[in-house]
């Protein structure tokens, strides 16, 4: 054990990430069979707890609460002490926060088989969780601000305030959007109706792909990119002004989610002109990283935690560019309700979020157990996995998205459809199995970091009782 | 400079940091939130909309149950191909009732919003209890455990109806008191297929363009 980490409340963090890493296999996997469903259909085999509807919801939800928000929290906790030179302020607190938060994702998602769904995307668990999520956010920003609050240098380091929108603007969205009457344990009726529901849920749904699915893993970028490539950020002031920028206009853009429905014009319109303005500190941020590691290329080379962290940077340059362009009306017109959406969504989720957590983890956790990569062979097999995987399931979307969309539009000279739904969905099955297979490919590399990682935790054991051992002579450490 | 001297004050202050988060944050969502909640147009009904009996509104929690919201949208865009394929496009005043609203986000299947009318309710049992049966190539999954389940398993009706009471659906006290009658003897793919059979049929010759 190295004086930081008896120092640091590390243990935590290890046992964070390896909860997240058990939930995006486990969450992955439901991606795979979902992906397989639409293929077979037939392969729920008349299982309530394995149809369609009610994976789907637990492939997003263990996605994003699972193996997201925990690794969120592990890189928080391990982010902000370093730059706060404190251990973290009420570690109990946080040891709460670390199996409280396990708990909601187990029984959360053993309640979405059962049926328990509140239908709004992305905040599909019923209110008894709703109620849970809030108190362990609320602990979560105690132990997280706390820390800030003790801090032993007076500036508050960028990832922080990352991190610190993405506690705060969470916690706003998740209780506005919760509010509902409770019927029963499992069942509750949203306080708002229609159309005012959908303009709330969507005020929620972009946001919480705006502060968590980015702004908290750009707080992982801002931490971890500049630490690993060893230089400063690029821009400080860059930093600043994406900053703010980010934390004003993100809010705005929820409406490109209801392009053509039954909301108000203008609330279609300014969520359209906000998400376009959005790309510049999307783009900002992007391009800071993208120079505080320009001047580190030879490292790319050698280094697999790296490679995977510039990757999802290019990545996230990808999805908030295609972002504002599907939020115009006429673009949109043709990506909505089609698997183009599906498409944007992973080249985000996989490129972006998944990618910057796998380069995040292979360098957090052999500094954590004080020991080297398992293998940097088996990491470097995984970053080829992982981008040949996102590669093959965004393109498959995006084909299929795009025909999809120019298909239902197409009308005749006088005005009848060209195409029947049936046939459309019918054309669709290459695809479909096309994405199944990128998503086992990408499975796969998941499945080959856990072992990774499993092996270079479990190696401290064997290595604490083997050390006193050896003789000095022959190579220690070696 | 300046401005970096000002913020400065914000980076070495955890409070300032948080407040100052917090009211930038809020903006877009208190400009865009509060008219939409307090405009009456969009709590209006359309002239046939009416608060779900019994049997639809427990067919519309087993719709929700059972996730067909993430393979079926419930909206019809205002588009030459949409209003070909579905029928008048969806209006705000259709949807009062809804809580949630369940307009989805994705296509897997077509467009549900003007289902009610549109196959017999025979055609829907034998749909849901195997899709392949009626659409050879259809992927959507079966649904063999709806009528194996009475209606009344799926929740307290009564419950159900005094909740939405308190939220402003006109429900009258022999509404809730005959509620847990109106579903004696029906099962789950009866109660989703009374909602299903409503679905859309909220405007008549009295709204506005109602053919459109
Ligand atoms: C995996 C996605 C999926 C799910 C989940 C799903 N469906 Fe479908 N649905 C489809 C597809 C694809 C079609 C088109 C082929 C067909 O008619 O079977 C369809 C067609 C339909 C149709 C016929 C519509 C028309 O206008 O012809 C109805 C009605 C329907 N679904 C109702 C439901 C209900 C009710 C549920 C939930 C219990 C549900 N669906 C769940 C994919 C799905
Ligand atoms: C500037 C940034 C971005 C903008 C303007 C943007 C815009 C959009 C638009 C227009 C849609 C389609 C909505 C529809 O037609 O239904 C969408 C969907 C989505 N985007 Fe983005 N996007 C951005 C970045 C991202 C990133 C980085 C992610 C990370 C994963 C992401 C995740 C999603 C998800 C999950 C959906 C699907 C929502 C749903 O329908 O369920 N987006 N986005
Ligand atoms: C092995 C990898 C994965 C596979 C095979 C996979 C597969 C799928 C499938 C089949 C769907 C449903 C699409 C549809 O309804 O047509 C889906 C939806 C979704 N997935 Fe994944 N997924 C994977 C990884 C991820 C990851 C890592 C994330 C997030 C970090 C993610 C986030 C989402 C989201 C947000 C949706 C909903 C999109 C929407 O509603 O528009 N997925 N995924």
């Amino acid at each position: 054990m190295t004086q930081s980490s008896n120092y640091y409340h590390d243990k935590i963090t290890l046992r964070l990430v390896q909860f997240s890493v058990i939930w995006a296999v486990l969450a992955m996997t439901a991606g795979v069979y979902i992906s397989a469903e639409l293929v077979w259909p037939t392969i729920d085999f008349g299982q309530f707890w394995l149809s369609f509807g009610r994976l789907r919801p637990l492939h997003t939800n263990g996605v994003i609460f699972g193996f997201g928000v925990s690794a969120l929290m592990a890189t928080a906790f391990y982010s902000v002490q370093r730059t706060s030179h404190v251990p973290l302020f009420a570690p109990r607190l946080a040891w709460f926060c670390c199996y409280a938060w396990q708990l909601i994702v187990l029984l959360g998602g053993l309640s979405l088989l059962a049926g328990w769904n509140s239908s709004k995307e992305y905040a599909e668990l019923e209110w008894p969780f709703d109620i849970a999520i809030a108190i362990v956010w609320v602990c979560f920003g105690i132990v997280f601000f706390g820390t800030i609050a003790t801090r032993k240098i007076k500036p508050i380091y960028i990832s922080n305030w990352f991190y610190g929108a993405l506690i705060i603007v969470i916690a706003m969205l998740h209780i506005v959007n919760s509010l509902a009457m409770p019927v029963s344990i499992d069942k509750s009726y949203s306080l708002y109706a229609g159309a005012q529901d959908a303009v709330v849920q969507w005020w929620y749904g972009h946001n919480a792909v705006g502060f968590l699915l980015t702004g908290g893993f750009l707080g992982m970028i801002y931490y971890f990119l500049p630490k690993h490539a060893e230089r400063p950020i690029w821009s400080y002031r860059l930093s600043v002004v994406a900053f703010w920028a980010f934390v004003y206009s993100y809010i705005w853009a929820g409406p490109h989610h209801l392009h053509y429905n039954s909301i108000p014009e203008w609330v279609q319109s300014l969520g359209m002109a906000m998400s376009v303005i959005l790309l510049a500190p999307s783009w900002a941020t992007m391009i800071n990283g993208i120079m505080t590691v320009s001047t580190a290329w030879e490292k790319l080379r050698s280094d697999p935690a790296l490679k995977f962290i510039v990757l999802s940077l290019a990545f996230y340059g990808l999805a908030t560019f295609e972002g504002p362009m599907m939020s115009i009306r006429s673009v949109n017109v043709i990506s909505h309700f089609t698997d183009w959406t599906i498409g944007h969504v992973h080249s985000g989720a996989l490129g972006w979020n998944a990618m910057v957590t796998y380069g995040t983890f292979y360098f957090m956790i052999p500094r954590l157990v004080d020991r080297e990569l398992y293998s940097v062979r088996l990491a470097n097999i995984h970053f080829w996995l992982a981008l040949a995987g996102t590669m093959l399931y965004v393109m498959a979307m995006w084909a299929a998205g795009v025909s999809q969309g120019l298909l239902w539009l197409s009308v005749d000279q006088i005005g009848e459809l060209s195409f029947d739904f049936k046939d459309i969905m019918a054309s669709m099955t290459p695809y479909y199995l096309l994405r199944l297979v990128a998503g086992l490919i990408f499975l796969g590399g998941t499945v080959l970091m856990a072992y990774n990682l499993y092996m270079t935790v479990r190696g401290r054991e064997t290595a604490r009782v083997t050390v006193p051992a050896v003789d000095p002579a022959y190579g220690v450490g070696a | 400079m300046n401005g970096l001297t000002i913020h400065r004050k914000i980076e070495e202050h955890t409070g300032l940091l948080i407040f100052g988060i917090l009211i930038v944050s809020a903006i877009g969502g208190l400009v865009q939130l509060l008219p939409v909640l307090n405009q009456e147009s969009l709590e209006t009904a359309t002239s046939n909309t009416r608060p779900y009996t019994a049997a639809q509104l427990t067919g519309r929690d087993i719709y929700i149950r059972e996730g067909c919201s993430v393979c079926h949208s419930q909206q019809v865009r205002p588009l030459i191909a949409e209003l070909e394929r579905y029928g008048p496009y969806s209006r705000a005043g259709e949807f009062v009732y809804d809580r949630p609203f369940l307009w989805g986000s994705k296509r897997t299947g077509p467009d549900l919003h003007r289902l009610g009318g549109k196959y017999s309710d025979d055609w829907h049992r034998i749909h849901l209890l195997d899709p392949r049966a009626v659409v050879a190539e259809s992927i959507m999954p079966a649904y063999p455990w709806l009528d194996k389940r009475s209606a009344k398993e799926t929740g307290n009706i009564t419950a159900k109806f005094i909740a939405l009471r308190r939220l402003g659906h006109p429900y009258s006290d022999e509404d809730i008191s005959g509620a847990e009658a109106e579903l004696e003897g029906l099962t789950e793919m009866d109660a989703l297929i009374a909602y299903l059979q409503v679905l859309g049929t909220g405007l008549s010759g009295e709204d506005e363009g109602a053919a459109l």
